[in-house]
């Protein structure tokens, strides 16, 4: 429907000032653009692990087969996701502290989430009764869930970070969005988040309509 | 209720007290934990010959043979009852609580056992100073309870699986990975000299971790038994 439309349309405008605004961050220079793409993927990355543990708490309470059909999806989206982000950070930590990686405790929380996402696909795979696999893949997405305070929480104040605490792109470079820089961002984060939306409803969609046929109801 | 809990107790240590008989039976769990941990320990010390390492490196081989090990001979617990058909009669006779408890004091039994061994033989192996020694055993003790409290509900959704040895390890290691490395990053600085003041935090996260997993396995578990 319209939606597509508006997304292409919102993308595209946040896409060109990205690249025409001055760069956000003077020090870095060019490269620190990435950080309107890097960190609202990061933020869909966890989104998506929230909302598969969400929908894997109601699949355990309600045995509806498409809240699991929802948690796997949002999983897959997820591990998209996590990979991207995995991927712009290796690269803005090559251009800016020299290596594509070093674990910082970030780059460390989101190879768990990989590893997580990676195991949760594992154990679907290893399961053929789909009822069980519902069952168990629910448990194990939230038994994984509960391990992310520790990572984003606790893990960065026990090992040194480059990541900035305070600021948002290093403890040296202190950087202050401004008004401009902002509006992007934000923007950015908004549509990415649309985006995610979007595209989930589409999967729903279908597991749904396939849920049906395999029913004998449509 | 003082009633249902007394039940309760009771039930597990009678989960518990099966399959320990059982254990000391077969010894399967514990012959494959420990030749792992011997294993590891033997291949480690054989490479590294005579050099000096340091208590990061130190630490570091040490958490990585008690991982492989436990992995090892952990999921038995569960898969022994899915092999042998027994899942269905236990189910029957405990509630899912006792069952949990049973196992899980039983793996920590297991892993006890197994730590007893392989420590000092990893000390003497590998020349690490004795000086920390007696602190380490605390960061140790903490170690094994986490390692426990995070695994046993693991090995019960993959005793359940079909591919159950190398799916363990798979799905054990991210939800580990913080511990372990609060566990190395407090291991180097016990081997170092430091004392337990120093590795206070990490004390912290490593109890704090195994009641938070405690807590979910044990509200998660009914629903992988029941599966």
């Amino acid at each position: 429907m319209w939606w597509k439309y508006l997304i292409f349309l919102a993308m595209s405008v946040i896409i060109w000032f990205s690249f025409t605004t001055p760069a956000p961050q003077q020090q870095i220079g060019e490269a620190s653009r990435i950080f309107y793409y890097h960190i609202p993927q990061a933020w869909i990355c966890v989104m998506a692990f929230t909302m598969s543990a969400y929908y894997s708490i109601k699949y355990l309470k309600k045995r509806n087969a498409i809240d699991d059909d929802c948690a796997a999806d949002a999983s897959r989206l997820g591990l998209l996701f996590c990979f991207l982000a995995t991927l712009t950070g290796a690269i803005f930590a090559k251009v800016t502290w020299g290596a594509f990686w070093n674990w910082d405790p970030r780059q460390t929380s989101i190879f768990i989430l990989l590893l997580i996402y990676g195991a949760y696909f594992a154990l679907r795979g290893a399961i053929e009764d789909s009822e069980r696999r519902a069952g168990l893949s629910s448990v194990y997405a939230i038994l994984a869930f509960v391990t992310v305070p520790f990572l984003v929480f606790v893990l960065p104040r026990m090992v040194p970070s480059l990541h900035p605490s305070d600021s948002v792109i290093n403890k040296d470079l202190k950087f202050t969005m401004g008004p401009q820089v902002r509006t992007i961002f934000f923007s950015s984060l908004t549509v990415f988040t649309v985006m995610f939306f979007w595209i989930f409803n589409i999967l729903k969609k279908t597991n749904i309509l396939r849920r049906k046929i395999e029913a004998g109801t449509i | 209720m003082p009633e249902n809990s007394a039940g309760l107790v009771s039930k597990a240590t009678a989960v518990y007290v099966k399959d320990l008989r059982l254990e000391l039976r077969s010894r399967v769990g514990l012959n494959a934990v420990f030749m792992f941990g011997l294993t590891t320990l033997a291949v480690v010390s054989f490479a590294l010959g005579q050099a000096s390492l340091s208590p990061k490196i130190l630490g570091a081989l040490f958490w990585i043979i008690i991982f492989f090990s436990a992995m090892s001979g952990l999921a038995q617990v569960f898969v022994r009852e899915e092999e042998a058909q027994t899942a269905l009669a236990l189910r029957l006779n405990a509630d899912p609580d006792a069952v949990f408890l049973g196992k899980l004091i039983f793996n920590f039994s297991l892993l006890i056992v197994m730590t007893a061994v392989i420590t000092p033989l990893f000390f003497v192996f590998t020349d690490a100073p004795e000086a920390g020694a007696l602190n380490f055993l605390i960061i140790l003790a903490l170690g094994v309870i986490d390692l426990c409290a995070a695994t046993t509900l693991v090995a019960a959704i993959i005793a359940k699986a079909s591919v159950k040895g190398a799916l363990f390890a798979v799905l054990s290691f991210p939800i580990l990975m913080p511990m372990l490395i609060a566990l190395t990053l407090a291991s180097d600085k016990i081997l170092a000299g430091g004392s337990l003041s120093e590795v206070s935090g990490h004390l912290q996260f490593l109890t704090a971790y195994a009641i938070v997993m405690l807590t979910a396995s044990v509200m998660l578990f009914k629903y992988v038994w029941q599966e």
